[in-house]
């Protein structure tokens, strides 16, 4: 989130799009009925289903599961039409002043980009999706009147010319008189002293396209003015207690922690991988705060390797792993997700440690993950219960693929792992608060926490190095394993090294003569750290949450003096304890709050006032330092250049399988040109003649993903799987309400009861008529209760988004019998 | 007045204010509450690990914290303290006590020999021991020194990590200490992805 959980209620209007937050964030939700009690806000559902957030809405359209950029391409197309922005938010703090570099074009009858390679049906040329620089200056050229035909206005203007109602309707099957009324309500933003959010989830990022899914609704959000605004921004409601925290920390093979992309092998210098991480800045006076990256990457090598990492062996740059060169030249490797399996079933891997997953039943493609898994030689789970994953080499899961457990040859250890309230440590939520949470009793029978389990498995595997030697020990050997107990290292001890402190004195940057930080002090604040090797810090973005004045996650003070939500001092709000995101947006050209009754910081004549500001503290209004401090070119992309591998604006692509040609292009390009199906015998897509039906897939309040289903409660609660199917198709199938269907994809069926409902009703698609249907997931062949046996992804496909690569597991084709 | 339920006992134990804030006579009532259950527990403040709402959570445990006491968990509520839930827990919140304590949970290692058809529990040494030597012959045989076109790589791809999404930041970051830092490990991956 941009913004926060109990920032919400700042709000005037409220898009729930991609998300259903009323059942999935139910506590969260309370904001959005905060602002509808308290300033009478507008909340607007846009979703496949009429869902609980959808009952307590003022305005509900639904539309067909993967269309949702065609809707927005149409607010961002009616916002510019309707002269519904806020000029003088955009000139200042988007892109939209920029120009854009000749030969960029877009083919409207392809709908492909300049840059499109036919014959090897992929784009071999993005040099056009950049900004026009001039060779003198090395800046980008800018038109301030946003008059010139090549300025991301206008161009963007055109671009999206084609989203009419009429167009919106054709894709997304709601009326154009529904959409209109959607979009008046929504674009009623675009004036200073009006907020509106934006809440998605993984509505909008489980497609083939998510990633210019979200940017449409940047996009949106910044021609309305809204983002950096208390009660505005761009708002992820994340699904597990810490994925916010996991991501931070570097729990992806792309990036290290603090979202520093990860080394590459022909990155052959330190310097080399330095110069990639630092951009240079686009527009003069700019923050450009990346370019600091060169201090976080070292502090953390220090703290990886300790007195091992010295500035003659570049602080230890080559003891880290590079990210190896893919086949195709300039590409890498890629070892996200449904990649890893795709690569395990293909023999790439020998083994795989699960804290916690279960990617038979959570990943995409539940028989290609059974199958991926009988190719490891062992297993290593660390669980709570028995899952799916865990147990994928009994009869019970090995069925599903034809398979004996005397077949699978796979070594399989099942570890008891403490849960939550058996060890300690801090959670980040959605609204990026870091809270630490403490331990209430000791894990049952021999279960042991996790740090004891990484602990002594990289420790015995260091023993083994130390004592027969092998393949290049030194970073195992080199690891800076400094805790108090080695086995079991104290989560604060880890909490104080992700913050980072001072090895030696640290020398003020204006004064070398004063001490900045003393040697053994916790950093404060993120220009503390240094690339000379004289501090370390695990995570630079959690720098300020355990310093000299202690772990400030711990903090408890519910007081709110802002009277905006904003509870500075409860917790600790990555970064730099920031409550709202960009919020240097909040205020004008000269620091002033466009609404003050909603002011974030203000200038107040030395320095920015209120919450902590996302600029320079002491930067005055008019030296034009650039809003987005983190961007070279200081202010927000509405045309993104060179970033995504499709293009640089969102264009609509339909779902890899979807019942109908593209209708902005129907001779053109249909699907997303850079998405590319996988290659197993497993991997198969359906066509519309034989799977006409578009499904969805969906959380229940009641369940918590594949964990609830061992308690009984919940169980009680929701007992089986079920089909949600419009009542139009259940009457064209002869199906009544519990009767069991059959749910086939061009991967695999499932049986469930059938629910025939009201609220997913027929739709119109380019003129043909679209049913679509819904499914839970949750289930599973472990649990209590006698619901156990269907997984939703047995039906879903594999195909992934080619820039953050989540797989589609909303909007594919199916077809539906009785069973 | 805002009270408290800290509060509330508190003023309770120290008798003084039950008529002007309740409007009747409170003291019969916390004459009685020193005499429940929760007065021979412990308050442990922690968060909900299922979405990121992020609810602040109250685990009440049986037991002082005296060395002689085993505790056991008999509640768990929303935190009234917290901003964001203020005390509320959603369906699945207030059935959490039954994720920590449940029959079902694993309280042994359990190891599965290739080709095997059932569980048999091992000790923790045995499985420490046996991973370790895995991984350590995993890496020996395919760890990438460099490539075919020179450069340094130093990484491990034969072997995965999943987790960390249900788990502390500071796990998170042993993860990527110990395995890509220390290992060299680059498949590395969660549920952000999915």
């Amino acid at each position: 989130m941009t913004n926060g959980w109990t920032d919400i209620a700042n709000a005037d209007v409220v898009l729930a799009m991609g998300g259903n937050p009323a059942e999935n964030h139910p506590v969260g939700f309370r904001f959005v009925m905060e602002a509808k009690r308290n300033r009478n806000a507008k909340l607007v559902v846009v979703d496949p289903r009429y869902q609980r957030t959808a009952a307590v809405s003022d305005k509900f359209v639904q539309i067909r599961a993967g269309t949702d950029i065609a809707f927005l391409g149409g607010l961002i197309n009616y916002a510019l039409t309707h002269n519904r922005i806020q000029e003088d938010y955009v000139k200042l703090y988007t892109n939209a002043t920029f120009l854009v570099k000749e030969g960029y074009a877009f083919d409207e009858k392809t709908g492909l980009f300049s840059g499109w390679n036919q014959d090897k049906k992929s784009y071999t040329d993005k040099s056009t999706w950049a900004y026009d620089i001039d060779a003198k200056t090395n800046f980008a050229r800018v038109d301030e009147t946003m008059q010139d035909p090549r300025c991301v206005l206008q161009i963007m203007k055109k671009f999206y010319a084609r989203y009419t109602p009429a167009m919106v309707s054709s894709i997304c099957g709601c009326t154009p008189e529904d959409f209109e009324k959607t979009a008046e309500i929504i674009t009623s933003t675009y004036l200073p002293n009006k907020v509106g959010t934006i809440l998605y989830a993984l509505g909008w990022t489980h497609h083939s396209f998510s990633v210019q899914l979200i940017h449409a609704a940047a996009m949106l959000q910044l021609l309305l003015g809204n983002i950096g605004m208390p009660g505005g921004g761009l708002n992820a409601l994340r699904g597990h207690s810490n994925i916010q925290g996991g991501t931070d920390c570097g729990m992806a093979y792309h990036n290290i922690p603090g979202y520093i992309a990860i080394q590459k092998a022909d990155q052959s210098t330190f310097d080399d991988y330095l110069t990639a991480v630092r951009p240079k800045p686009l527009r003069p006076g700019v923050m450009n705060f990346m370019a600091n990256y060169d201090r976080f990457v070292v502090s953390q090598y220090k703290a990886y390797y300790g007195k091992n990492a010295t500035k003659e062996n570049d602080f230890g740059f080559h003891l880290h792993p590079k990210l190896p060169v893919g086949a195709a030249p300039g590409t890498y490797q890629n070892w996200s997700w449904a990649y890893m399996f795709d690569h395990m079933y293909e023999g790439q891997m020998d083994g795989l440690f699960s804290f916690g997953m279960n990617p038979v039943s959570n990943g995409p493609h539940t028989r290609k993950a059974i199958a991926a898994l009988g190719r490891l030689k062992w297993l290593v789970v660390a669980e709570n219960f028995e899952t799916e994953t865990a147990a994928f080499w009994t009869a019970k899961v090995q069925w599903l693929n034809g398979g004996k457990p005397q077949d699978v040859k796979t070594e399989v250890f099942l570890l008891p792992a403490a849960n939550f309230a058996e060890k300690d440590g801090s959670f980040t939520n959605s609204a990026r608060w870091i809270a630490w949470k403490y331990k209430a009793i000791d894990p049952p029978g021999d279960a042991k926490p996790d740090q004891e389990i990484i602990a002594r498995i990289f420790l015995k595997v260091r023993e083994l190095y130390e004592k027969e030697g092998g393949q290049y020990p030194d970073p195992v050997k080199a690891l800076n394993w400094w805790y108090t107990s080695p086995n079991k290292p104290a989560l604060e001890e880890v909490a104080k090294e992700i913050n980072g402190w001072a090895i030696t004195d640290v020398m003020d940057e204006k004064d070398p003569k004063v001490v900045a930080v003393k040697a053994g002090d916790q950093l404060g604040k993120f220009l503390d750290a240094r690339a000379d090797g004289s501090t370390l810090s695990g995570n630079w973005l959690y720098i300020g949450s355990y310093t000299q004045a202690g772990n400030l996650t711990q903090r408890r003070n519910g007081s709110d003096p802002s009277g905006l939500g904003r509870y500075s001092e409860w917790a600790f709000n990555w970064p730099a304890n920031r409550r709202v995101m960009y919020n240097r947006c909040s205020a004008d050209a000269n620091g002033n709050p466009w609404d003050p009754t909603r002011a974030d910081i203000k200038w107040n004549g030395t320095k920015w006032v209120g919450d902590v500001p996302d600029y320079k503290p002491d930067s005055p209004p008019e030296a034009g330092m650039g809003a987005f401090i983190m961007n070279p070119e200081g202010v927000a992309r509405l045309f993104v250049p060179g970033q995504f591998v499709e293009g640089p604006w969102t264009e609509h692509y339909e779902p890899m399988e979807s019942p109908v040609q593209n209708p902005l292009h129907p001779e053109g390009q249909s699907s997303n040109p850079a998405a590319k199906p996988f290659k197993t015998q497993w991997d198969a897509l359906g066509k519309p003649g034989e799977y006409p039906i578009v499904a969805t897939t969906y959380r229940l309040t009641e369940h918590f993903h594949y964990w609830t289903k061992n308690n009984p409660y919940n169980v009680q609660e929701q007992p089986e799987f079920f089909v949600e199917i419009p009542e139009e198709l259940a009457a064209e199938k002869g199906i009544k309400s519990a009767q069991n269907v059959r749910v086939t994809s061009a991967r695999g069926s499932i049986v469930g009861k059938a629910m025939v409902t009201k609220r997913i009703k027929p739709m119109t698609i380019a003129g043909k008529k679209v049913y679509q249907i819904g499914m839970p997931i949750h289930w599973g062949f472990f649990g209590v209760g006698e619901q156990q046996g269907e997984i939703a992804n047995l039906v879903t496909h594999s195909v992934v988004d080619p820039n953050s690569f989540a797989p589609e597991y909303k909007g594919f084709l199916v077809k539906l019998e009785k069973a | 007045m805002d009270v408290s339920r800290r509060a509330f006992f508190k003023t309770g134990i120290a008798g003084a204010v039950g008529i002007t804030v309740f409007g009747f006579d409170a003291q019969p009532l916390l004459a009685q509450a020193g005499s429940l259950e929760i007065s021979r527990s412990t308050e442990t403040r922690s968060t909900c690990p299922y979405c990121a709402v992020g609810c602040g959570i109250i685990i009440h445990t049986l037991g002082d914290k005296s060395g002689n006491v085993k505790p056991a968990i008999f509640h768990i509520e929303g935190d009234a303290d917290h901003p964001t839930n203020r005390g509320a827990l959603c369906s699945k919140g207030i059935t959490l006590k039954q994720d920590v304590v449940n029959d079902r949970r694993i309280t042994s290692v359990k190891y599965r020999a290739p080709g095997s058809e059932q569980w048999e529990d091992k000790s923790w040494d045995f499985a420490i021991d046996r991973i370790a030597h895995l991984l350590k012959q995993a890496r020996d045989e395919r760890f990438i020194t460099t490539d075919t076109q020179g450069h340094t790589v130093n990484a491990l791809t034969s072997v995965g990590i999943i987790g960390g999404c249900t788990d502390t930041n500071e796990i998170n970051y042993l993860l990527v200490k110990a395995f890509r830092a220390g290992l060299g490990i680059v498949p590395m991956e969660q549920q952000a992805r999915i």
